[in-house]
């Protein structure tokens, strides 16, 4: 077909006029039959071949083009009595509301018809449609006021309309007919339909009630043959049908002249199934069904809702070359890889281009077939063709293979491959990432890139893409690679940094492991790292802190802070605790814990990507991950039920913190009760009391959570975990170890249950701690029923909090989204959107990339250190 | 205070709104490359400026407080509506 390439200047949208239908008609459809008794379609027919052709081997009569490439033409069909187009029901009754039925004129005085006409032409040229279309309302509703015609001086008709498609007068409930109606509307001058929002060079009110039908080409409503040779015709063409079978015989009886009656029931009949076959979900017309009983899919059942042309064919977009699978774990692959099952990889296939230096190479792939792994699928022809690769056809493929074909071969490690969870919320829920082939069903994931896409692995499902282009592979790989993407552009931060175990085994290992010196060689050498001349300079026994500096290069220098630092003490980096610092990649103070290396404030990885090319950090990276797992390999780590266990004196301790507080709530309460409590400033005496309460109760359990940390045995799995920050806080501990605590409902203590109280059990009024929810037992002990009911009270609120939430603040995330997606920070530091309008005068008032600040602020002393080489 | 209609633009929260001259307007068009209509709008009935005698097409310099930097100066044009 030829290609004609213009620019779109404008687009009007109008109705057709039945001249027009007849103009673009290639053919008049006369009678209902579809096929002939040889299954040729009938001339005059449906399926007339005029109106393009859905059968292989048949020409199209018009354009004499073949199945795919006559794109179809439009037929129509002589209406035996107008018909009223459905959805423009309410637009004639209108017209028929602000024109005269005798002449035809709006009901407006000739001077006011004329003003009006120069003020739309104004807001035409001006482009102004807003105006242009709240002006006709205006229009319309004046002349729907005068309820006698300047003109004729005859007195306004009132019509009602009866839904969907009949007109009544007011006065004396008489039917008006579409064909009283269609003289009516060709009644109307150019000008006062004008002035009324119908613009008659596109659209005429006498339109909109038809007389001729346009029949939509075949091609939209192809016919199917099931299995048993049968023909299955489209929905259209089954209403076409009845339409054009009705039609006839309307024809007919005019014609006889039969009764009124009858004629009138054909008509309404017609009526009934155009008015279906442009919709069939009206609600005051039974729907046209199938013999099955299944609504027939109509024009606007085409278009319209989820399942409609533009949210399911336009904006829902199907791609091949893609899988999903359930994802699963695998510290051991480098963060910026993916494995993919062979299952997978024997069915998604990368075009490889035939060169001499690869030849032989691909011929393995194709002796190897689609059945063997590593194989390949299909074979490109220099001449385009394409090739399926099978036991039969293999050894001749291999032998005709020159350069310049294409061979379709099996994934193999190494390929680019686009990775994505959704939602797909940002910029980081689709990377790229190398693919290693693995057996087993799932994809195997670095667990520290599950913070990007928010995945866990307790069913997540996620999908893989594989470019096909060398342009897109090359695009992939160095727009969004996992590398590419480690600082996030929200707040400057790492979003990919080490978790859980591999945060425990290097915390481990520069706080407190030390080992002889082939166990530390062998460590490293597991990992990765293979640099003869450190393993040299490690002496019989080799420190922690001697283990990680190896895997450092040996001109970093680092200075940051562990989670054990005060948060003031300033001096020398070397010996001040809390310090963690690195000189020529040597570490010489402090131990490495979640501050240093982990998701969202790894400050070392931070400094380790500002320093180094990608490459190196990559790599680099990928050691501190896998030496923090090995460590965790070599030595073992766990957690135990002990882990939870007090010494006699620390839960005397405890005891008498809990004791002291609640005797001191008690105290509050009698207070009050004796009404001697002094109102905090803008509370009642009841928030007053509340207020204390809560404070003292949660003051008790954070001094109890002190005496635990305090009093722990420094083997302590569950202790070691929280001070390094891998999983779980000291609190939590304390809940297992000493008491729980207050559960609180919405901020409050518990309140609801009872009239005045919160259990049938307690008296009336009882503001002690348990009777509105404190529990002083701990997990490992055990909660009592009363508490253990508090508990669940506060569980199942907190996951209905959750269950609700995430779908609101889902939508409420695509919204802000949408409305802000054309938001661009331009080159003179201004927001603007699509227009180029101003939104923000300077991106965040200071005009700083925030990907390239800490957490939106800049380090200047850090910067003018580094420049001076300090 | 009973007769006398209180002047938000007095009050603590409302930023400084002062109407820039012929001269000035067009600087700042000229500083963001801009014409008036792409500029941010204020209605010309918002209270805050009532006091300026503005008419529509003026523009309309606000120093406001900011979280990042101390003060910031913003723009916006009167509008019609």
């Amino acid at each position: 077909m030829e290609k004609v390439y213009k620019v779109v200047e404008k687009i009007t949208f109008g109705l057709l006029s039945p001249k027009l239908i007849k103009k673009i008609a290639a053919a008049k459809i006369v009678t209902p039959e579809l096929y002939d008794r040889e299954g040729y379609p009938v001339d005059g027919g449906l399926m007339d071949i005029r109106l393009g052709v859905i059968d292989p081997g048949l020409r199209c009569k018009t354009c004499s083009g073949k199945l795919k490439e006559c794109l179809g033409h439009f037929g129509y069909i002589e209406l035996a009595r107008p018909i009223i187009h459905v959805i423009y029901a309410k637009t004639i009754l209108n017209f028929m509301l602000c024109t005269c039925k005798e002449c035809g004129r709006a009901s407006l005085e000739d001077a006011e018809i004329e003003k009006h006409v120069q003020r739309l032409k104004r807001y035409e040229e001006q482009n102004n449609a807003d105006a242009f279309r709240k002006y006709t309302k205006l229009v319309r509703n004046l002349a729907k006021a005068n309820k006698k015609c300047p003109h004729c001086k005859a007195k306004k008709e009132l019509v009602k309309i009866e839904k969907p498609t009949n007109y009544v007068m007011e006065e004396g409930n008489k039917r008006m007919f579409p064909n009283e109606i269609l003289a009516w509307m060709e009644r109307i001058p150019d000008n006062d339909c004008y002035i009324l929002g119908c613009n008659p060079e596109y659209s005429r009110p006498n339109w909109m009630i038809q007389t001729v039908l346009s029949i939509p080409p075949v091609t939209i409503r192809p016919s199917i043959t099931l299995e048993t040779g049968e023909r299955a015709e489209d929905d259209l063409t089954h209403k076409l049908g009845d339409i054009v079978r009705i039609n006839q015989r309307l024809f007919e009886n005019l014609n006889a002249g039969a009764p009124e009656i009858i004629v009138e029931d054909l008509w309404d009949l017609l009526q009934y199934h155009i008015t279906t076959y442009y919709d069939n979900e009206i609600t005051q017309v039974p729907p046209a069904r199938h013999r099955s009983g299944q609504p027939l899919k109509t024009l606007s059942e085409r278009i319209k809702s989820k399942e409609g042309r533009f949210r399911h064919n336009l904006a829902g977009k199907r791609v091949n070359f893609a899988a999903r699978t359930v994802i699963s774990p695998d510290p051991r692959i480098a963060f910026n890889e993916v494995g993919v099952p062979t299952e997978i990889a024997m069915e998604l296939t990368v075009p490889t281009r035939v060169t001499e230096w690869n030849l032989e190479w691909l011929k393995k792939f194709i002796q190897n077939g689609p059945k063997a792994y590593p194989g390949a699928n299909y074979v490109i022809t220099s001449d385009e063709k394409k090739k399926k690769i099978s036991p039969e056809s293999q050894q001749q493929i291999v032998d005709e293979l020159v350069v310049g074909q294409i061979v379709e071969r099996h994934l193999i490690d190494g390929d680019i491959s686009i990775f994505n969870r959704q939602p797909s919320l940002h910029r980081l829920s689709i990377m790229c990432h190398k693919i290693r082939i693995f057996p087993g069903k799932s994809f195997r994931l670095n667990p520290a890139v599950c913070a990007p896409y928010n995945a866990d692995f307790d069913g997540d499902e996620m999908n893989l893409h594989i470019p096909q282009t060398e342009e897109a592979q090359a695009e992939a790989e160095s727009l969004m690679e996992v590398q590419t993407q480690i600082i996030s552009p929200k707040h400057g931060l790492n979003v990919i940094g080490c978790v859980e175990d591999a945060i425990t085994g290097l915390y481990l290992l520069t706080k407190e492991i030390s080992m002889p010196k082939d166990e530390a060689i062998q460590l490293l050498i597991s990992i990765g790292v293979d640099k003869p001349e450190r393993f040299r300079k490690f002496k019989e026994n080799v420190s922690g802190k001697e283990v990680f500096s190896a895997i450092l290069p040996e001109d970093f220098n680092f200075v940051g802070f562990s989670k054990e630092y005060d948060g003031k003490t300033v001096g020398d980096p070397e010996k001040t605790a809390g310090y963690v610092y690195v000189k020529n990649g040597k570490m010489m103070n402090g131990v490495i814990d979640a501050n240093t290396i982990g998701e969202g404030n790894g400050t070392l990885l931070r400094d380790i990507h500002r320093t180094y090319d990608t490459v190196t950090a990559v790599d680099l990276y990928g050691r501190i991950f896998r030496l923090g797992n090995a460590v965790l390999f070599k030595r073992g780590f766990t957690i135990k039920t002990s882990d939870a266990d007090m010494l006699p004196e620390v839960e005397t301790k405890v005891r008498k913190v809990v004791e002291d507080a609640l005797s001191e709530v008690d105290g509050f309460i009698s207070e009050y009760k004796k009404g001697n409590l002094k109102p905090m400033p803008a509370k009642t005496v009841e928030a007053t009391l509340e207020t204390q309460i809560l404070h003292k109760l949660n003051k008790a359990r954070n001094e109890i959570g002190k005496i635990i940390q305090r009093s722990s045995n420094p083997t302590n799995s569950t202790i070691v975990m929280a001070q390094c920050g891998a999983k779980g806080k000291v609190l939590n501990l304390a809940q297992m170890a000493a008491i729980v605590g207050q559960q609180a409902l919405r901020g409050k203590r518990v309140e609801k249950g009872y009239r005045n109280r919160t259990l049938s059990l307690f008296k009336e009024n009882d503001l002690s701690p348990a009777a509105r929810g404190f529990i002083r037992h701990s997990y490992k002990k055990g909660l009592n029923p009363v508490e253990f009911y508090f508990h669940a009270m506060t569980g199942r609120d907190s996951l209905m909090d959750t269950a609700l939430r995430t779908p609101k603040s889902g939508y409420l995330y695509r919204r802000l989204a949408n409305a802000l997606q054309d938001m661009k920070v331009e080159y003179d530091f201004t927001v603007r959107d699509a227009n180029q309008s101003i939104v923000q005068f300077s991106y965040g008032d200071d005009g700083m990339d925030v990907s390239k600040t800490d957490n939106g602020t800049i380090d200047v002393k850090k910067i003018i250190e580094g420049v001076r080489g300090e | 205070m009973a007769s006398e209609k209180y002047d938000v633009a007095k009050h603590v929260l409302v930023p400084k709104h002062t109407k820039l001259s012929e001269e000035e307007s067009q600087k700042v068009l000229d500083k963001f490359n801009v014409t008036a209509r792409q500029l941010p709008k204020i209605s010309k009935t918002d209270p805050t400026i009532k006091e300026l005698d503005t008419k529509p097409g003026d523009v309309i310099e606000i120093e406001r407080k900011s979280p990042t930097v101390e003060k910031t100066k913003f723009y916006r044009v009167v509008s019609s509506a």
